[in-house]
């Protein structure tokens, strides 16, 4: 008989290191949080996490209700209604998965419910394309969930605890996206620091929907129809709520570094070598990596350059991307996504950076660049050329094309 | 190594089957506060649905009628806690609050109790657009839970629009009939309850039910609810609004439904087929099937039906019960040794 293997993952007693996925990562989060409801359904570049959450499931790592759902909407919908009865949650989904379940998803903030869900972030095909793009988290960005791109494996698990904090907070009590770039992240391994069960249970508290919960001994009604009488009032309510996440975010941050001993100064923005810089790119995701090693190169040549990368887009951090980029001459904005149509045929990140910085008395020129479309590399020259013609721009005194599409054959 | 099985059946809820009307409980938990039309048969479903499953149940509903008319905010009708579900979704509301209660009593996160967990659905909801995930509901043996799809043959909540489950040639505002075409619906209704049995052959109750029949429908709802796993219950419901007639005909012509053999009575109980009164007796030649017509002539959404309609109609019924394998129910068998 086969002497039962230990599971390798989950419930550490000391931290450890370990060399794993950004999906591995999570897979871990969610068996530190003591998740009770998981859903999944095959799409990549998503689902390894769901690989990795279903063998923690079965070497009995943790215990949760792990449901193969028979698509994405009823996955979105499973966890919602899990979440209704007061059941920590996860999911998640890819590309044109997450938009079979807009409908559930589009509610799960409506009704205010702590859903935890990965991303992994991929093109919307067709064509088909496994790459990353960024459109797909991104089309929820006015809905009420908060969206959040992570930079590495160990910001993933990291993010993933500090969703269920924030998420699951009475004072939010509003679903959360963890995107992650396909391959780049949910595939590729990096050294992670495993924390243990004691951290996590002193920075995580259990889930208490308190008195939404719908249970016997709480006969409330969920969602009635409420027409033009009073959406309006209840739209402002989850209005409300997102503008308190920017507060509850810095707290729990803060807990967060005391307990795990990590983090960057901001939970929203992380600055790269932009204290005196001329120009700043601003990009989200694995698209830092390249971008820090140009900017280090651009660095030895002279070039005063810093890049931004933005971690939480919703709540987007206007005062503090203000602050930031105020005080250099021209911003680079690179989005792996593309809004066809928009302001300035710009991306989607791109014109929420420039709306941010229409206020300040002495704006920088603001340029857009798309890169990296279904998940095509973005090299260091590329943030190099990216680079110059913003210099030009400055040189120039104006933004003369706003928007470029980088390595695109013409 | 050790075998990790699946956590046992939950525990279920005493709720014991009635003999007549006066057994039926006097709990109210779906009253007043609901704007449902005269004469709505849903309504009573829903009425005798939570009375036969008691206070310590959660209501989840699909869009539909027994949403939009029933719960305007700050007049809920509902007296045990209910949330609304997407149309598709009924079948996934179900499985997600069975599985959040089941994750929390198991791991000692919430006070353990047997919850009845009930999800209903239209026809809309249930035959056209939430039918995987309710299959996928009924695949979750672990799980106690009951999907009630109130069946009034048409998205009658959205101005009587044609689905699935609505009769052929109906009149709805989705198949008009018109100088061209008479017939504008040629689907015949979906032989929803059956195809669930056959799919899911390891679900222990599925029926049929209908509103007329106050007791065998209590009993139905008490016998999926405490007979543990997933069930399935599919009731037809006549609609004022959506059949055309007066509303004080619902029960009437919901008997006249079973009398014609329109809609079969039954309940298929850990993988036996148990007929319910008149269908039952007219399976057995005990009473006659009534012609169909009796059922169509009271109806406005048959008006523009010919004779030659009706005596089709006829004949399909007629098929149904004297050629099918299993009479209104099974429509193929094995092949006939020559």
């Amino acid at each position: 008989m086969a002497t039962q293997t230990l599971p390798q993952t989950g419930r550490p007693d000391s931290e450890r290191e370990e060399l794993i996925s950004g999906s591995e990562a999570i897979a871990i989060a969610c068996s530190l949080a003591d998740v009770d409801v998981i859903t999944a359904y095959p799409i990549r570049p998503y689902d390894t996490v769901m690989q990795y959450v279903s063998k923690l499931k079965a070497d009995g790592a943790f215990d949760c209700d792990f449901i193969v759902a028979e698509s994405e909407h009823s996955q979105f919908e499973i966890v919602k209604h899990a979440s209704a009865v007061g059941a920590r949650t996860f999911c998640g989904s890819s590309g044109v998965g997450w938009f079979y379940a807009f409908e559930a998803i589009t509610v799960t903030a409506g009704l205010r419910l702590p859903v935890v869900a990965m991303v992994g972030n991929r093109a919307l095909d067709d064509p088909g394309a496994f790459g990353v793009e960024h459109n797909d988290a991104m089309a929820v960005r006015d809905l009420g969930w908060m969206l959040y791109w992570v930079g590495t494996a160990q910001e993933a698990l990291d993010t993933a605890l500090l969703a269920w904090r924030v998420a699951e907070d009475p004072r939010v009590f509003l679903p959360a996206a963890i995107s992650c770039d396909g391959s780049f992240l949910t595939h590729s391994q990096a050294i992670v620091n495993v924390p243990t069960q004691e951290q996590v249970d002193q920075f995580l508290p259990q889930y208490d929907r308190g008195r939404l919960l719908l249970h016997p001994d709480n006969p409330i009604t969920v969602a009635p129809q409420v027409n033009e009488d009073w959406l309006m009032e209840i739209r402002r309510q989850t209005d409300d709520a997102m503008r308190r996440t920017s507060d509850v975010i810095r707290e729990a941050y803060d807990e967060f570094k005391q307990v795990f001993g990590r983090g960057d100064d901001s939970p929203f923005i992380e600055e790269y070598m932009t204290d005196d810089a001329d120009i700043v790119l601003v990009g989200m995701g694995t698209l830092a990596m390249p971008v820090r090693v140009a900017v280090r190169r651009m660095r030895e040549q002279g070039k005063k350059v810093g890049f931004l990368r933005v971690k939480f887009f919703r709540p987007f951090a206007t005062e503090e991307i203000q602050e930031a980029l105020s005080r250099c001459k021209a911003v680079g904005v690179i989005d792996r996504d593309y809004s066809y149509g928009s302001p300035s045929y710009g991306g989607v990140l791109f014109n929420e950076v420039r709306s941010a910085l229409y206020d300040l008395d002495d704006r920088p020129l603001v340029q857009s660049f798309v890169a990296g479309l279904g998940g095509r590399e973005v090299l260091v020259r590329d943030v190099e050329e990216m680079t110059q013609m913003v210099q030009d721009s400055i040189d120039s005194g104006k933004v003369k094309q706003v928007n470029t599409w980088i390595g695109v054959r013409e | 190594m050790t075998t990790m099985t699946q956590a046992p059946p939950q525990s279920v809820q005493d709720l014991p089957q009635v003999r007549g009307v006066k057994q039926i409980p006097v709990f109210e938990g779906f009253t007043s506060g609901h704007r449902t039309c005269q004469g709505c048969e849903s309504a009573l479903v829903m009425r005798l649905m939570i009375k036969a499953a008691g206070p310590r149940t959660i209501v989840v509903g699909s869009t539909g009628c027994m949403y939009v008319a029933n719960t305007t905010y700050y007049s809920t009708p509902w007296v045990v806690p209910w949330m609304h579900t997407q149309l598709g979704s009924s079948g996934s509301a179900a499985t997600g609050t069975a599985a959040g209660l089941a994750s929390l009593m198991r791991k000692g996160k919430m006070q353990e109790e047997p919850i009845n967990v009930i999800a209903f659905c239209g026809d809309g909801g249930g035959v056209d657009m939430g039918l995987s995930a309710i299959s996928a509901a009924l695949q979750h043996d672990e799980y106690n839970l009951l999907i009630l799809c109130y069946d009034n043959e048409s998205y009658a909540n959205t101005d009587i629009q044609v689905s699935g489950s609505s009769p052929w040639g109906a009149n709805s505002t989705f198949s008009p009939p018109g100088k061209v075409h008479r017939i504008m619906n040629h689907r015949w209704k979906k032989n929803t309850a059956p195809m669930l049995a056959a799919g899911h052959p390891d679900v222990r109750y599925i029926a049929t039910a209908c509103g007329s029949y106050g007791p065998d429908f209590t009993n139905k709802i008490r016998r999926a609810l405490t007979i543990g796993g997933p069930t399935f219950i599919h009731s037809i419901d006549p609609c004022p609004k959506g059949w055309d007639y007066d509303p004080k005909y619902s029960h009437e012509l919901g008997m006249l439904a079973v009398e014609t053999g329109i809609w079969v009575q039954y309940e298929i109980v850990d993988g036996e087929l148990i007929l319910n009164g008149p269908s039952r007796a007219i399976a057995r030649g005990i009473r006659p099937r009534k012609p169909v017509t009796e059922y169509l002539q009271r109806q406005g959404r048959f008006a523009h039906l010919t004779e030659e309609d009706l005596k089709f109609f006829q004949e399909k019924i007629d098929e149904s019960w004297e050629k099918w394998w299993i009479a209104g129910i099974v429509p193929f068998g094995p092949q006939e040794e020559s």
